[in-house]
């Protein structure tokens, strides 16, 4: 296990006896390699096997060669589950950013109330998103919900019943539980950021925007590429929330990819072609993890220990 | 935004004469902030409304919930939703859900240590150790919901359709990646004296391990748990798909057949939500900062 070549000219004398303990040690990560190798590793590979399978999830599974890929990349139902994943992905960032900063900067603060705040922020986290969905199915309801009870025609509209209106609502109940998240990343970013700077910019006369968005911002970049590393990558997992909400209606209004590849594997029982959109959906997950690490610059290591 | 400025001057000139030089306390935050502080108290009502209404439509009856206004509060408050949810076979899917989760929570944390001290101890001299860490590392950054047909295929296989176990393992392999990342750095942060000191004495790996890696890692260990506990507690998908009988049923799951069995009987579904997420809110009641550093895995420290 331990390479066979031995690593030449680069060990240092030290390292010649750790590497002897360090062959003691390795067993150590077994039991959790074994484990994430059997229900990570080995599925991830077999998700890309079983895309060339046919298999209704009971029976035996036959080899169908290209078939499934075929029908899901002729389907026009791929592009829509690629929109609407884009579109869940990029309105609860563009939505949940600018709220979630402003709230961090403010929580960053000392006063006593803001720590009340933030006890109370915190909740919406603990829901499932079951009983998130359940919830809101109730609260949205234009007769007996919200709507009515605050005598707002405008929050009484058919919130599920239109497809404009169910994508909105998937992104607000998405907001409604992560902003409060994200503000703490934030709070905990603007807390580090040295206070000589802001007093600097002070004795230069700065205003407080000025300062925001000279020293605060540029400050937090790290922070900021953390958060929506965790809202896009996360965005591709609202699968159960959706599920419950809306089951993807109206129509296929909210279908993004999870819930197509689930309705094609589990509900039409077409195992095929979910694995390829399963497929398409690790690509897209490795490809915005990849696109990010761009952005931000650093390996995932050095931006851990400056901006998380 | 111009509110913004004006209140520099005016918070700052609040000792008069001291010019704004003399208030920098905490980096210019301490100040009142126009916008910040709207956005915040809006958002606290935005949260507040929903929670509000959940629990006091818990309380109606089934004939107020349509008659009275939603936002009033119960005018002959009731207990009866929450015996029909609790008579609904509740306990058996609170103890599934407390199975599940303390039947992953601790072995994944275990392994996830163990795995990252070895990492961090011995990636030097093994470039075994080393490949282990790429591939956990490369565990981050895929949707593991995507690997869910091959895991159900593995499961039947295994014999395991419809039991706990078939959630557990599934849920072990997941919390793993994320699990190593944040222990290792923790692990990282302890000085290397420390350890030389404990190999002076001649404590085994094992030995410091358990002797010295655990207890200073602790705070690590407990927000790990948390935040896997919480994502395992409220984990949907993979019970949804690996079982199947009532007897095997989670919290998550029990919540949405519930609600498909009694849709229209809204203020029983509500009290379901609430009775479901109870044992939540009294932990975070009992660990508030345990709780919060659990959740944002020591991001919003």
């Amino acid at each position: 296990m331990t390479g066979l070549a031995p690593p030449a000219v680069r060990v240092r004398p030290a390292t010649g006896s750790a590497g002897g303990r360090s062959g003691s040690i390795a067993w150590m990560a077994l039991p959790a390699l074994a484990i994430f190798v059997a229900f990570g590793v080995i599925p991830l590979v077999g998700v890309l096997l079983l895309s060339f399978t046919r298999w209704n999830g009971i029976g035996a599974i036959h080899p169908a060669g290209l078939d499934s890929w075929r029908t899901v990349l002729t389907d026009p139902g791929l592009p829509h589950a690629l929109w609407v994943t884009f579109l869940v992905m990029a309105l609860s960032w563009a939505f949940q950013t600018p709220m979630s900063l402003l709230m961090g900067v403010f929580l960053a603060g000392h006063q006593r109330y803001r720590e009340i705040l933030a006890i109370v922020y915190v909740v919406p986290l603990l829901l499932s998103s079951a009983a998130l969905a359940i919830t809101y199915k109730a609260l949205l309801d234009p007769n007996f919900g919200l709507g009515a009870g605050l005598g707002i025609p405008l929050l009484a509209q058919d919130w599920l019943g239109r497809s404009t209106l169910a994508l909105c609502v998937v992104v607000f109940v998405v907001s409604w539980q992560f902003i409060p998240f994200h503000a703490l990343i934030y709070q905990g970013g603007v807390r580090q950021i040295p206070v000589t700077l802001y007093e600097a910019a002070q004795i230069d006369g700065a205003g407080r925007i000025r300062q925001f968005f000279s020293i605060t911002l540029p400050q937090l970049k790290y922070t900021i590429i953390t958060s929506s590393t965790l809202m896009v990558v996360g965005s591709l997992t609202f699968f159960d929330l959706i599920f419950v909400l809306t089951e993807g209606g109206p129509g296929d209004a909210t279908r993004v990819l999870a819930l197509d590849m689930y309705k094609r594997g589990f509900q039409a029982n077409l195992m095929g072609p979910a694995s390829a959109i399963a497929v398409i959906l690790v690509l897209v997950g490795l490809a915005l993890a990849l696109l990010l690490r761009r952005l931000g610059g650093r390996d995932a290591s050095a931006s851990q220990q400056e901006g998380m | 935004m111009a509110t913004l400025t004006t209140d520099t001057g005016r918070a700052a000139g609040a000792p008069p004469g001291q010019g704004p030089r003399g208030r920098a306390r905490s980096g210019g935050l301490g100040r009142f902030n126009v916008l910040g502080g709207l956005a915040g108290w809006v958002w606290l009502v935005i949260v507040v409304v929903p929670l509000y209404w959940i629990v006091i439509t818990s309380l109606k009856e089934r004939s107020s919930y349509y008659a009275q206004n939603p936002l009033a509060p119960p005018s002959d408050p009731t207990l009866a939703n929450y015996r029909l949810v609790i008579e609904s076979e509740f306990v058996r899917y609170l103890t599934n859900s407390v199975i599940v989760t303390v039947g992953s929570v601790v072995p994944a944390v275990l392994v996830s240590f163990m795995a990252a001290y070895a990492i961090i101890r011995g990636s030097a001299g093994s470039r075994f150790l080393r490949w282990t860490n790429v591939l956990f590392l490369m565990g981050l950054a895929i949707p593991l919901q995507a690997t869910i047909i091959p895991v159900y295929l593995i499961i039947i296989r295994l014999q395991m359709y419809d039991t706990l176990l078939a959630i557990i393992l599934p849920s072990i392999a997941f919390a793993v990646p994320l699990s190593v990342l944040v222990l290792a750095t923790f692990i990282r942060d302890v000085p290397k004296e420390l350890f030389e000191s404990m190999r002076m004495d001649g404590a085994s790996e094992w030995g410091t391990l358990w002797h010295l890696a655990f207890p200073l890692t602790r705070p690590a260990l407990v927000t790990v748990s948390i935040y896997n506990g919480l994502s395992i507690w409220n984990g949907f998908l993979l019970p949804l798909i690996l079982t199947q009988s009532p007897a095997q049923r989670t919290l998550p799951l029990a919540l949405w057949t519930f609600q498909g069995e009694y849709g229209v009987n809204v203020p029983a579904v509500l009290a379901s939500v609430v009775l479901a997420t109870l044992p939540i809110l009294v932990l975070y009641a009992l660990g508030r900062r345990q709780l919060l550093s659990g959740l944002t895995l020591g991001f919003g420290k």
